[in-house]
């Protein structure tokens, strides 16, 4: 079988192959937590926009140590590619040592999106639990941005404790907006700590949303997007309204190789973005 | 203006009550307001009195030599305050601090407990409603024992 690279002699076809990595460049690299940093990047060559739709992934490639993929955690409308991610790994642990100006190799845009435009004339709730908020603010970035096409708007964040909270600037930034609320939970409160205890899930019904008109997008472990399922089909909202987006071993990208297979869904194709009722089921089947 | 039986029976908690009930309850309830930082009530009180939250933030807190006073839950508008007036002995088992200056409504739990022994179809009533709020706040707490947003690998 001939190669990617002896089926085209074109080098735009070529750097457009979805297996094919392209290199880009480390602007800047900023530590959100302990344990969790965001990178900004720039293609290498050339200075055109990455084109996004929120919700997407990328494979990042470190260059001699390997492949991941990561949310898309930029504004669609930034100039900069930007991830944010967690150093769990032996590749995230490695991007984490990146400097500026070092180069990592991108794959992508990969997968389904946030249903921003369905969200429109809507109330939209988003729900993020810990290093969920990352793939939801490109679509909260989206939807700022073309605030008055939506209904209210609330985000609602649960992280493990304090020190765990991201984006803390701008979370700062988007609670003194008088257009969107913001509700912020820890699991574990510090000695200090003021603000509200208790799982993400005890914050929907502080949200004040219209249930019959609402569309909801949640990101976190398995189990809290479960239990958010639940409590927001408990509260009114049409389980249709409901997506999630959900995470398995993505390698390809592009649904060949059969890593991310769930059930009989591919994670990195027909997701990461699933309308609940899609794979309803799927989340309860822990054989699979 | 506003009565405590059109608040009580508006309230999720209430909800389809049946207003002969209702009443019975209103007659065990009275208005109050707590200034920030009060203590509304610690550990080892006699506990006769539960609270719902009109407006405001409450922390229960466990106080813990080495570490302080650690907030286990927070509670704000819509929220129960307090069980263990429907559970002997009738002690609290935690403090319950004031975050943000909070109005509630307080019920007389010796007043509820005693019309429940009079009538045990109103004190079904009440364990119902309070069994569906205790199975919420076990269910939140187990997610929280599962510390789901730690480290993987």
């Amino acid at each position: 079988m001939a190669s990617v690279l002896e089926l085209s002699s074109d080098r735009t076809e070529v750097a457009a192959s979805p297996m094919l990595p392209r290199p880009f460049v480390i602007k800047k690299v900023r530590r959100e937590t302990e344990d969790t940093f965001t990178v900004e990047l720039d293609p290498r060559e050339g200075r055109s926009r990455f084109e996004f739709l929120p919700g997407q992934f990328n494979m990042l490639y470190v260059y001699g140590v390997g492949e991941v993929p990561i949310s898309i955690s930029g504004d669609p409308a930034g100039s900069t590619l930007v991830h944010t991610t967690r150093a769990v790994g032996a590749v995230t642990k490695a991007m984490a040592e990146l400097r500026r100006g070092d180069v990592i190799g991108i794959r992508g845009p990969f997968g389904t999106s946030w249903p921003v435009a369905e969200a429109r004339n809507k109330d939209v709730v988003f729900v993020a639990g810990g290093i969920g908020l990352p793939p939801l603010r490109p679509a909260l970035c989206e939807i700022l941005s073309h605030r008055e096409s939506y209904g209210k708007v609330v985000l609602l964040y649960g992280t493990r404790t304090p020190s765990d909270i991201l984006f803390k600037d701008e979370l700062e930034q988007w609670r003194a907006r008088f257009d969107l609320e913001v509700f912020i939970t820890v699991d574990r409160a510090s000695a200090g700590w003021r603000g509200n205890v208790g799982v993400v899930t005890t914050l929907i019904q502080k949200a004040g949303f219209d249930s019959r008109n609402t569309l909801a997008m949640i990101v976190g472990p398995e189990v809290m997007m479960r239990f958010t399922t639940i409590e927001f089909i408990k509260r009114g909202v049409n389980p249709d309204s409901i997506y999630l987006s959900m995470e398995r071993n993505m390698k390809c990208g592009i649904g060949l190789c059969g890593h991310c297979q769930f059930g009989p869904v591919f994670i990195c194709k027909d997701g990461p973005v699933f309308r609940y009722p899609q794979i309803k089921d799927l989340m309860v089947k822990w054989e699979i | 203006m506003e009565t405590l039986e059109r608040i009580l029976a508006q309230h999720q908690f209430f909800k389809d009550l049946s207003p002969e009930y209702l009443t019975l309850v209103t007659g065990c309830a009275s208005n109050v307001r707590f200034e920030q930082d009060q203590n509304i009530f610690r550990v080892g009180d006699e506990a006769n009195q539960f609270y719902l939250i009109r407006e405001g933030r409450i922390a229960l807190q466990l106080f813990s030599p080495d570490r302080g006073h650690i907030t286990v839950e927070t509670l704000s508008e819509g929220d129960i305050l307090g069980w263990s007036w429907l559970i002997p002995p009738y002690y609290y088992v935690f403090d319950a601090k004031v975050l943000d200056v909070t109005r509630a409504i307080a019920l007389d739990g010796k007043c509820l407990r005693r019309k429940c022994e009079e009538d045990h179809n109103l004190g079904y009533e009440l364990l119902k409603r309070f069994s569906s709020l205790l199975e919420h706040r076990l269910e939140t707490t187990r997610l929280q024992l599962l510390d789901l947003y730690g480290v993987r690998s």
